[in-house]
């Protein structure tokens, strides 16, 4: 017992380092992991208060870009709008079950980061604006991310530049479809694989979500092709896609919650049970 | 006493508030950033107890890591330069690490620039290796560690001069 004391006494740097080192490696393997809640996030108040006093500020320097990106949302968005008015015909369905899948949340990303390998925003809404994990979010020239963890008035966004994220995707013209993952390389393209080689790909291109899972509806916009290649077998091809969206560059953005989410799990589930 | 401990609890607000707001937005060239902070856990005096900069160095990497949601990949890298510092310090410095007499303001220069070169050298290459977690990018995770280590020496170096005290 004494030699196990004196044993401890001698090394003890060495055994708390190598504690503190496991530590920190057991939250550095969660990260890597996808859709482990994480004990270290920073949606929690202290950081969450700090980035959006933070962000009250630096908010001014890019006003003038982000005011251009709304008014163009806004000129789409009429055009939508004249376009639907005067193709209004008799089966148009009664305001008591017009209620539309998808519900939209408003938010500002409050921290914004593209230079590591698993980038993650945070936004400054959380459990209280009815946000949860696995809500997609979208900004209004294409996809983001998906929400992973929520605090009561913010919520973290594993962001599509994020080697863990896995994000269905497809041609606009065709319905096929592949995987979307990201290669650390550069903010402004992701790579699509899993696109079967009987596909007619071009360059220019454009890609869309797939709405294969209940995250994103089918057609919000990601990107186009900028080059492609066969895979190593020659079945596949590896798709390198210039994104629409300036990561680099987000303020508002929205989170798309599906609400027939819980409907479709649980009639999925109970197929694959029988 | 009482004064030095307050100087490391400004120092550790400052160097972390700063690194946060302003040194992980810089993004030069896409993915350079300086990481700043180690100036805490490289300027801790050698005097004190190893215990407790191992127990700070692990706190201000965990800092880090709450605010840019990174894991314990700071925390890690910053435990493991704690722990062997003392191995660095005697390699750079040699005869005076043996007489505990090591003064920050007042060593050579060229001893301290290789002080802090290899220091800076092991946390970076340790994080940017934790960050990618895979032997495959290692060229990548290399490229990442010599550029950010430059900028993040020569802002250690620009910072030290610029708040050294002339006590010759």
């Amino acid at each position: 017992m004494q030699q196990i004391i004196n044993f401890i006494i001698r090394n003890k740097n060495f055994l708390l380092s190598l504690l503190l080192f496991s530590i920190s490696m057991v939250f550095t393997i969660q990260t890597h992991s996808y859709h482990k809640s994480r004990f270290i996030n920073s949606a929690n108040f202290l950081t969450g208060g700090i980035y959006n006093s933070i962000n009250n500020f630096t908010g001014y320097l890019s006003l003038k870009s982000q005011n251009q990106v709304l008014a163009e949302e806004n000129s789409r968005l009429k055009m939508l709008l004249f376009n639907s008015e005067s193709k209004k015909d008799s089966t148009y369905l009664d305001t008591v079950s017009y209620n539309g899948t998808y519900k939209f949340t408003l938010a500002n990303v409050i921290r914004n980061t593209y230079s590591g390998t698993n980038n993650v925003l945070l936004l400054n809404r959380g459990k209280n604006d009815g946000l949860k994990q696995d809500l997609g979010v979208i900004s209004s020239k294409g996809i983001v991310g998906i929400i992973d963890g929520t605090s009561k008035h913010y919520a973290t966004v594993i962001s599509v530049l994020n080697t863990i994220n896995k994000i269905s995707a497809q041609l606009k013209k065709t319905n096929h479809f592949g995987t979307l993952y990201w290669d650390a390389k550069s903010p402004n393209f992701i790579q699509l694989t899993d696109i079967p080689k009987i596909a007619p790909i071009v360059k220019g291109d454009t890609i869309i979500t797939s709405g294969r899972s209940s995250i994103f509806p089918k057609g919000i916009p990601i990107g186009i092709i900028n080059d492609f290649k066969l895979d190593a077998a020659e079945n596949y091809y590896e798709i390198n896609i210039k994104l629409f969206n300036d990561m680099t560059n987000l303020e508002h953005v929205y989170t798309i919650e599906n609400i027939d989410t819980a409907e479709i799990d649980s009639l999925l589930n109970k197929n694959t049970d029988e | 006493m009482n004064n030095s401990v307050f100087l490391h609890i400004a120092r550790f607000i400052s160097l972390v508030f700063l690194q946060v707001v302003l040194f992980n937005h810089i993004n030069f060239l896409g993915y350079i950033n300086p990481y700043i902070y180690i100036m805490f856990i490289a300027l801790f005096p050698v005097k004190n107890n190893r215990f407790i900069i191992i127990f700070l160095s692990f706190f201000i990497g965990l800092t880090i890591d709450v605010f840019s949601d990174t894991g314990g990949i700071h925390a890690a890298a910053c435990v493991f330069i704690a722990y062997v510092r003392p191995l660095i310090l005697k390699f750079s410095f040699g005869m005076i690490y043996d007489h505990q007499t090591i003064k920050f303001n007042t060593v050579e220069f060229g001893e301290k620039l290789t002080y802090l070169t290899i220091l800076t050298l092991l946390h970076h290459f340790m994080l940017f290796f934790l960050e990618m977690f895979s032997v495959s990018q290692i060229i990548l995770v290399l490229q990442k560690t010599l550029f950010s280590s430059i900028f993040t020496i020569l802002l250690i170096l620009i910072v030290t001069i610029i708040f050294s005290k002339k006590t010759k």
